[in-house]
């Protein structure tokens, strides 16, 4: 692809530029056998090469044979995005060299992917907003290598044919994307999608690949000249596999590309590399991609003809329509029913514990369990719904207060993390004597309060209100948290003789 | 059940491998001596494609047609020469040396199956398994003074064969007489799942050698130019005898011919480029040079490992399927494709078999086609086949100069029992 950088027109002042996006993003199905053979992806704890067989190991005179639900998983997902299904789609090969590659070319999908022309709604920088997806489609992971002996000049490498023959979605975005923030939006509300449809699992590593083009051209300038981005080079970032990393390889893109063109230097359309260890991108061999992949239709497998199959296709809720219903349902505020929903996970846990009472709930996952697990890193599966049932139930009947949930909390999620078997909230907050102090015991501690702090009840005669607060404070330290300050303010005013003034 | 003692001479080269105690069991094939092309995989026999790159390399498989021999009784005598990869139309281009023809071993008995085609008119095994890419079966078989067939595309489940042209080829009976070959189709044609391209047909025809009111159509083409006319008329008194035997001759033509062999090359060439690209020196023949940078390796390995057509056919097809040459080459390949097969639908609506000459020539001498492009003209007669899936079998049909020549007989889409009933009423009226 040529660049035409540099010309006059483009010397844009900086502020008035924006930043154009799109993205690349591959995710591996999550189906129980390979795309072209019977071999289990479920490959992660075993040794290398034991996943294997003719077929993936691209084995002289073995062929493929499309896994049916993989293609069933990839329509889905061109459903859910809204694509159009094509009328025959066929699987091509990519040909190129490389040593994780057993048959020296990728079974992809070329000029007639299985599915184009769709979108996707997320939450843009300005409101939601809408990101076009120009195509789907299916094509099969490449073998992994294994450098020993230092990353950086490595004695030798290992091949581990395990992960070729995974089967892989890829969904190309239009330019539509304006910052690595909503490019995070992006990823993580189609995260939610493939996740509700049940055709993807993130928590498996190396699950999904980012390749993102960015490039910053003159405001205005993209909606005139449209797709193409032929103004100032673009960058594609390849090699990002994480979530955050996206955001920070943009970042980073952002930068670099803004301080060339504040220098006044030519930014020629390049492949970059991230490396997430270090959040930069690095160049790479111009040779690399200047190259030609000579795609041709993979003459040992037949078109596919699916558009009717789609048709018939029933999917799943998906996010938007859960968000919606938490809302109606639960009387979920928009804020919580979007934090709710973005993560299923977190939909099914919310679902499963808000029977106690919808909108403590709500509060409790949105804001509190998920800051604390986000706090330890930790994912919520790890976490029991019937205890925090258990939790939710103590809160409502009142029988502890907002502080003290909060510290069984963390200590049930501090003995999770450390992979323990975490004990049930009452018995916590029985070891911990976190219940409530019944109002008698309050005013057995207020007199003891009183008695300990004379200077202070007469202060308080005396007309001084924040002496009232300071004993409040005292109360709620004697019982480590376990009443509500509400409570003892007011008990405080009826019990104190009456200010003067 | 039993073991089948492999002792007899090899003095044209038809084997690259040698089972000497071969074991067989029960079945239609009970004890049938059978050889197989060496390009076809068999489980723990080593299995070369008559190339350098894959000496020693030894399959954890069998292909499926290799396990239907098995599984009907057959003893697996052994792996044959043949062309490196399939290319070539001599079986001199193969790195364990060439193939000779048992019929004058001054001559080449064809190719690419020539080994397997020479096994048999030997007598050293009564069958044998070809695969026929272009003709990779009928020259062989025509050479030599057998029967070869191709049957329909997908009749038969490539799995396990080592690809050439992926959408050219099919494996392929080779046998002393057609009631063998018959027998073998029987055999091979089973539905495999793990071949996309196999079709639900399975053979369970028995020869039936009456043609009365068959109609046989004769294109012009197959008696044009580059046919030596000792073959050509040959041919045509074979056809008399077709006639003789009820069958009705109307002439024809096949325009698309001239654009055949163009099209054969570019689609088998660009296929292979990439069919070929897994010897690379990581998984296959001597390892790579791990001082080396990747791709320096990979270069050295391949230009050491595979023979000089094979490299040419590499480096053609990559060349068809680059960027920019794509649109000229390979896409408009497959528009004469296209137009082969609807020259075939077209006359098969007139005549229900086509048959002519299965090569232009009786078998060269060794070394004679020393220059690429007059060997690939002499597959002028049996591409067709191919690019448009049909069957074809070439029976033996006279001799010229003391050398066999083959009479070709292609059918309909599918229509193989047909093929063999014709090439059957042959062979019995030749007899006769």
């Amino acid at each position: 692809m040529s660049s035409v950088s540099g010309s006059p027109a483009f010397q844009a002042v900086e502020g008035d530029e924006e930043v154009i996006i799109g993205l690349e993003v591959h995710c591996q199905l999550d189906t129980k056998t390979k795309l072209f053979c019977g071999c289990s992806t479920d490959y992660r704890d075993d040794g290398p090469n034991t996943h294997v067989c003719p077929i993936c190991l691209g084995l002289p005179g073995s062929l493929p044979a499309v896994n049916r639900k993989a293609v069933e998983f990839a329509l889905k997902v061109a459903k859910a995005l809204n694509c159009r299904v094509l009328e025959e789609s066929e699987f091509s090969r990519k040909n190129y060299f490389y040593p994780d590659l057993n048959k020296g070319f990728q079974i992809s999908q070329y000029d007639k992917p299985l599915a184009v022309e769709g979108w996707l709604r997320i939450e843009g920088d300005d409101g939601e907003k809408t990101v076009r997806i120009t195509r789907v489609h299916m094509e099969e992971d490449p073998g992994r290598l294994v450098h020993k002996g230092g990353a950086d000049r490595p004695k030798y490498t290992l091949v581990d044919y395990n992960r070729a023959g995974i089967p892989l979605i890829e969904m190309v975005t239009e330019p539509d994307i304006r910052s690595p923030k909503e490019a995070r939006r992006f990823l993580n509300k189609l995260r939610a999608t493939l996740e509700y449809l049940g055709v993807f699992d993130s928590e498996k590593e190396g699950s999904l690949r980012v390749d993102a083009n960015i490039s910053i051209q003159p405001r205005g300038w993209f909606e005139a000249h449209g797709k193409g981005m032929e103004g100032r080079g673009r960058t594609e970032v390849k090699n990002i596999s994480s979530y955050k990393g996206v955001e920070k390889a943009l970042t980073f893109e952002i930068t670099r590309q803004k301080n060339l063109i504040r220098r006044g230097q030519r930014l020629e359309t390049a492949t970059r590399h991230f490396v997430e260890t270090r959040g930069v991108t690095t160049a790479s061999r111009s040779k690399e991609m200047e190259q030609d992949y000579r795609y041709f239709p993979e003459p040992d497998l037949v078109p596919l003809r699916v558009s009717d199959w789609c048709e018939r296709i029933v999917l799943p809720e998906l996010p938007d329509a859960r968000q919606n219903r938490f809302m109606d349902e639960y009387g979920c505020s928009y804020n919580h029913a979007r934090t709710l929903t973005g993560d299923l996970r977190v939909a099914e846990f919310y679902e499963k514990v808000a029977a106690v009472d919808p909108r403590i709930a709500a509060t409790w996952v949105a804001d509190t369990l998920l800051g604390e697990l986000n706090y330890r890193d930790m994912n919520i599966a790890k976490v029991s719904p019937s205890h925090f049932i258990e939790l939710l139930q103590m809160l409502k009947e009142d029988v502890i207060t907002d502080k003290s949930a909060v510290e069984v909390l963390r200590v049930i999620l501090d003995q999770l993390a450390e992979g323990c078997q975490c004990e049930a909230p009452s018995s916590c907050v029985a070891r911990l004597n976190l219940a409530k102090t019944a109002d008698d015991g309050l005013d057995a501690v207020i007199e003891e309060v009183m008695r300990e702090h004379p200077q202070a009840v007469e202060d308080f005669h005396n007309g001084r209100k924040e002496a009232l607060n300071f004993l409040v404070g005292q109360v709620m330290r004697k019982t480590r948290g376990r009443v509500d300050p509400g409570d003892v303010n007011r008990r405080l005013r009826e019990i104190l003789p009456p200010g003067g003034t | 059940m039993g073991i089948f003692a492999f002792s007899a001479p090899d003095p044209c080269n038809a084997f690259i491998t040698r089972i000497p105690e071969a074991e067989y069991g029960d079945g239609k094939l009970a004890g049938v001596s059978i050889a197989v092309k060496d390009n076809i995989s068999t489980k723990g026999i080593q299995t070369t494609c008559g190339s350098k790159i894959l000496e020693g390399y030894v399959p954890p498989y069998d292909a499926h047609v290799v396990e239907l021999l098995r599984a009907e009784g057959a003893a697996i005598l052994g792996k044959t020469n043949m062309d490196e990869f399939g290319m070539g139309t001599t079986t001199e281009n193969s790195a364990y040396g060439p193939t000779l023809n048992p019929a004058d071993r001054e001559r080449v008995p064809g190719g690419s199956s020539g080994g397997s085609a020479a096994a048999v008119a030997s007598g050293m095994v009564r069958m044998a398994l070809g695969t026929d890419t272009g003709g990779s079966i009928r020259c062989p078989a025509a050479f030599c003074g057998i029967v070869g067939m191709k049957p329909t595309y997908g009749r038969v489940s490539r799995y396990g064969l080592v690809a050439y042209a992926n959408s050219l080829e099919q494996i392929g009976p080779m046998a002393a007489n057609v009631p063998d070959i018959s027998l073998l189709m029987g055999v091979l044609t089973c539905h495999d799942p793990r071949d996309s391209t196999s079709i639900i047909a399975p053979y369970t025809h028995t020869p039936d050698p009456d043609i009365h009111g068959l109609k046989v159509g004769v294109p012009e083409e197959y008696f044009g130019k580059g046919v030596d006319p000792r073959v050509a008329s040959t041919v045509w008194e074979g056809i008399s005898l077709l006639e003789r035997l009820g069958a009705e001759i109307i002439t024809c033509r096949m325009p698309s011919m001239d654009y055949a062999l163009a099209a054969y090359y570019v689609t088998c060439m660009s296929e292979a480029s990439s069919n070929l690209a897994r010897f690379d020196g990581v998984r296959y023949g001597p390892p790579a040079d791990p001082k080396k940078q990747w791709h320096e390796s990979f270069q050295e390995r391949r230009r050491d490992g595979f023979g000089k057509e094979v490299r040419r056919r590499v480096m053609l097809g990559t060349f068809a399927l680059s960027s920019g040459y794509y649109g000229k080459y390979y896409a408009k390949a497959q528009s004469a494709r296209r137009n082969v097969a609807a020259d075939f639908s077209r006359l098969f609506s007139e005549v229900d078999v086509l048959a002519g000459p299965t090569m232009p020539t009786i078998a060269f001498r060794l070394g004679e086609k020393s220059d690429p492009l007059s060997m690939y003209l002499s597959d002028i007669l049996t591409v067709p086949a191919n690019l448009a899936g049909v069957p074809a079998i070439s029976v033996p049909c006279g001799k010229v100069d003391g050398m066999p020549v083959g009479l070709q007989i292609m059918g309909r889409w599918c229509a193989d029992e047909r093929v063999i009933d014709v090439a059957y009423a042959f062979e019995e009226g030749v007899s006769a």
